[in-house]
């Protein structure tokens, strides 16, 4: 293997260099074999205090395999994409297939599952590519500016950024289906921090990412939201602990969201380690919950035009009116529970499919969150979470926590050092409103909402 | 010390096609515009990971990364860029991109590489031969067993053995040179454990920079999978963790996750260096009770932490960062050490040739006091015994930080009584340490577990802690 990476030339890897490497396999002895290429672009650009901090530009590639004997199967990946790389690809897999063990519900989907949705879903823009350095860095140093001008007490910062990146992935198998999808993104973001004269140092942030350079919110307004995110923690203190009702807003209560992706995970489910597992059909939450997943929403953050298996993905209610309707699976789990698959595949360069909600959301209700805050006599505005403090198992859910004091429907003061706990399984029951103000930052987005029964630990 | 191994050298040069002239030709570039350093992260990383799953291996894979990573630094600026096709002219085209940081005449690169002698801290097997993968699977296998075997409650294994083997090979314009080449193996277990409606989970596992027969010796399956079982049956019968300020009792071990969060990563120099830590400027002042000693420390034999040399090609040390109580020093790499004129620690760490390097924790523990662990118990009315922790956070501006237990105990009048539920810990970086009032004879380091993340990037850790006694701090249950 001399040299080996060398051996590639610079030319865009095709379709057919994919079907090609499933030939390999095919021809190596599997039965059946998926092979995915993945390359990505990228460009960072951090100006702190003004001065630019790190430039980053680069791009990388890389090949999958999965093959099939039998019910056994076995997974490669590679960065060398020479033919002496492709190669070694393929006879690995092939070396490691004999090792597994015959399982019947291996394998790839049945052909008439295949599909994708027409055209590219408005996920690749070429704009964001488009600003020469200095402009680049210049929205960077435009975003901080924005921030550190705001408040007199803030005087420092971790930074002002703008990040663009591009990927391009092909899946192929030898059941015929052969998938190309192109993506972008970029963002913008500020995180100042600012001291009280006590000398307490808070930080926040706040970001705009986006497909497109051109959807992009201004500099300026990213700056402004991020410092008044920051400002507004200054002082903040610890509360007695306490049963009050909770306010999330939408950036936190999005986490609660995740929690549930994690809890109709099919591999959680047929494995019985999700609080939701076994429970389609019955009511799990309160008659207000209405939960879509929606890979096929344009431009989408969670949008495909196919699953990380090939299957066309697809928009379904996993939770309607409080009943939950359907698991998020891919065609193992699906096979696993005797269901069909949802087209929630996720495929990696290496291992099994995984599974993951396309564009994930609570539908909106009817309340501003300012009607929502104005109906709570005491309680908590929760605005950040740190932690890992989920346990899909048993749904025990329990955050560290800061946010502000709502006091007679008004937001009073900050608070920090807490915690917030309940149990998701009550917790789905317990949402006394949701908010109108359900806007898309990432794949996952939910509304403000108001949760009943939880604890604060303080004091 | 031993000299560094020469066949890491060999592999770059013979397999890759990477030779001294290449390095000297591509650091030139990178230092073409000026800058006051350069440096190039050759790496190439083997990984391969096994799966048992309801009974059945139901996953094999492996994968071959390689890349180069091209920095260039003026000041305090950073020009990065890598690619994964390391022939001459992608080389040089990068290291190009990187120079575009500085805007200078060109500058030289030091004539000739000085080559870092290695500490010898772990051995090297010979990689992927199909007995080695058999005997692989033959761990976990043993592992599912010994879980099943342990309680006819438990319903559900997963056992899984991963594994992987980086070589690295890092040149600078300062002469620098270091080669290493890095095992790190795992073997963990996981379970579902139920009756009637109710679940609960547990979860167990350890290795470190260590070959196959750790596993067949020092820590077996049946070792990792009872010790998973046990937790997840003991989680059946736990009742809602108490909520609010109390007394907390840390077991020796993982729980020293807490000085990971709490101080750790306090202390990284790039965040003192801005001025964006809580701690930054404490350096002589009482940052924890004078009970409390803790150290970073990327030089024990075999640890999961451990590395002969840092992702720059330094020595990694002891380096002490609170002394009885007072903080004494921060982790550095060496662009925080030039620019603070502080000493490089060898805490330069990055995940892979895809990232600038920045300092991140190796072994992080707190040394054993003089206190009896049962004692410890005994000196507690009401509060909490926490053995086992899933991960933690910490917010380094606020200091606040959080880490969730996984296996806990109520503590009422000086006795361990009723497991309870998982519960989320908060604490204040710089003030929780204060309140340490007792410190156990029984330090003990984790048993190779830890991932610890920081501005995206992922990196091998490891903790430790005696048993400790904290006379308070918030515990974030439902209960009374």
């Amino acid at each position: 293997m001399k040299n080996a990476t060398v051996t590639v030339s610079e030319h865009e890897i095709s379709t057919e260099f994919v079907t090609d490497v499933v030939t390999k396999a095919l021809k190596a002895g599997a039965g059946d074999a998926e092979a995915v290429f993945s390359e990505g672009d990228e460009f960072e650009t951090l100006v702190r205090l003004g001065q630019v901090e790190q430039l980053k530009e680069a791009g990388s590639r890389a090949a999958g395999l999965r093959v099939f004997q039998g019910n056994r199967t076995a997974s490669t990946s590679t960065s060398d994409l020479s033919s002496t790389g492709i190669e070694q690809l393929v006879s690995g897999a092939m070396a490691l297939v004999q090792v597994t063990s015959e399982d019947p519900f291996a394998g790839l989907p049945e052909p008439e599952e295949f599909g994708k949705l027409a055209g590219d879903l408005d996920l690749y823009y070429d704009d964001v590519y488009s600003l020469p350095a200095a402009e680049r860095i210049e929205y960077a140093r435009r975003t901080e500016a924005a921030a550190m001008a705001a408040d007199a007490r803030i005087q420092n910062s971790g930074g002002g950024s703008f990040d663009a990146a591009t990927g391009r992935k092909i899946l192929a198998n030898s059941r015929g289906f052969v998938g190309e999808v192109r993506r972008s993104s970029c963002s913008i973001a500020a995180q100042p921090i600012a001291m009280s004269p006590d000398g307490g140092m808070q930080r926040d942030y706040w970001y705009s990412s986006q497909r497109s350079l051109g959807l992009l919110d201004s500099p300026e307004s990213v700056g402004l939201e991020a410092a008044r995110r920051t400002v507004r923690k200054l002082g903040a203190r610890k509360v007695p602990t306490q049963r009050v009702p909770l306010v999330f807003a939408p950036e936190v209560a999005s986490s609660i969201l995740g929690a549930i992706v994690g809890a109709i995970n099919g591999n959680a489910v047929y494995r019985s380690s999700s609080f939701l597992a076994g429970k389609l059909g019955e009511r799990v939450g309160g008659k207000n919950l209405t939960i879509i997943d929606d890979g096929t929403t344009r431009g989408g953050f969670g949008s495909a035009p196919f699953d990380g298996e090939g299957l066309p993905t697809r928009r379904k209610a996993v939770l309607d009116q409080g009943v939950l309707t359907s698991y998020l699976l891919n065609t193992y789990t699906a096979r696993k529970l005797g269901l069909r698959s949802t087209g929630n595949a996720s495929r990696g360069l290496a291992g099994s499919p995984g599974i993951s909600c396309g564009n994930f959301y609570l539908e909106p209700g009817e309340k501003t969150p300012e009607e929502i805050l104005a109906a709570i006599p005491a309680g908590l505005y929760v605005t950040d979470l740190i932690g890992h403090g989920v346990n899909i198992v048993t749904g025990d859910y329990s955050h560290g926590a800061s946010g502000l004091w709502i006091e007679n429907g008004e937001l009073a003061y900050p608070v920090e050092e807490i915690t917030v706990a309940g149990n998701l399984k009550e917790m789905l029951h317990n949402i006394s409103s949701i908010g109108s103000d359900l806007i898309f930052r990432s794949a996952v987005a939910c509304p403000t909402i108001a949760i009943e029964g939880m604890t604060i630990a303080g004091e | 010390m031993q000299p560094a191994s020469p066949d890491t050298r060999k592999f770059f040069y013979e397999h890759l096609g990477i030779n001294e002239q290449l390095l000297e030709q591509c650091l030139s570039a990178a230092l073409s515009a000026g800058g006051d350093y350069a440096d190039l992260y050759f790496e190439y990383v083997t990984a391969s990971s096994l799966m048992v799953d309801e009974s059945l291996v139901k996953s094999a894979s492996q994968g071959i990364s390689a890349g180069c990573g091209l920095r260039v630094v003026s000041g305090e600026r950073t020009g990065y860029a890598y690619t994964d096709d390391l022939s001459p002219e992608r080389l040089l085209r990068a290291a190009h991109t990187a120079a575009l940081i500085a805007s200078g005449p060109s500058k030289q690169p030091v004539q000739g590489f000085r080559e870092s002698p290695s500490a010898g801290l772990y051995t090297v097997a010979s990689p992927g031969s199909d007995s080695e993968t058999s005997a692989k699977l033959a761990l976990i296998q043993r592992a599912d067993r010994a879980a099943r075997a342990y309680d006819a409650r438990i319903v559900q294994v997963q056992a899984s053995f991963a594994d992987e083997l980086r070589r690295i090979l890092v040149a600078a314009s300062d002469g620098s040179f270091a080669t290493d080449t890095q095992p790190l193996a795992r073997l963990n277990v996981s379970m579902i454990a139920k009756e009637g409606d109710n679940i609960a989970r547990g979860s167990s596992g350890g290795g470190g920079r260590v070959l196959l027969d750790f596993f067949l010796t020092d820590k077996t399956p049946e070792y990792f999978a009872t010790e998973a079982a046990r937790q997840a049956v003991l989680q059946l019968g736990a009742v809602p963790a108490p909520a609010g300020e109390m007394p907390v009792v840390l077991g020796p071990g993982w729980p020293g996750v807490l000085l990971h969060e709490a101080v750790g990563h306090g202390l990284e120099a790039d965040f003192n260096r801005k001025k964006t830590s809580a701690f930054a400027g404490l350096i002589g002042q009482m940052v924890a009770s004078p009970k409390v000693t803790v150290v970073d420390n990327g030089a024990m034999p075999n640890r999961r932490g451990s590395l002969n040399v840092d992702d720059e090609g330094s020595p990694t040390q002891e380096t002490v960062l609170i002394e009885n109580g007072v903080l004494k020093g921060y982790m550095s790499d060496k662009l925080s050490a030039r620019l603070m004129g502080i000493a490089d620690t060898g805490n330069g760490r990055r995940e892979s040739y895809q990232h600038i390097p920045m300092p991140r924790m190796t072994n992080t523990y707190m040394l054993a006091g003089e206190d009896d662990p049962g004692d410890i118990i005994r000196s507690v009315q009401r509060g909490l015994y926490a053995v086992n922790f899933g991960g933690g956070q910490v917010d380094i501006t606020n200091g606040k930080f959080v880490f969730s237990a996984s296996e806990a105990y109520l503590i009422e009048d000086g006795k361990i009584t009723a497991p309870v539920k998982n519960a989320t810990l908060i604490g204040n970086g710089p003030e929780s340490l204060k309140y340490v009032s007792m410190v156990g004879n029984d330090l003990k380091l984790d048993e190779g577990v830890g991932t610890c993340g920081k501005a995206g990037q992922s990196v091998p850790v490891g903790v430790g802690m005696p048993t400790i006694k904290l006379d308070k701090m918030t515990v974030g249950g439902t209960g009374n």
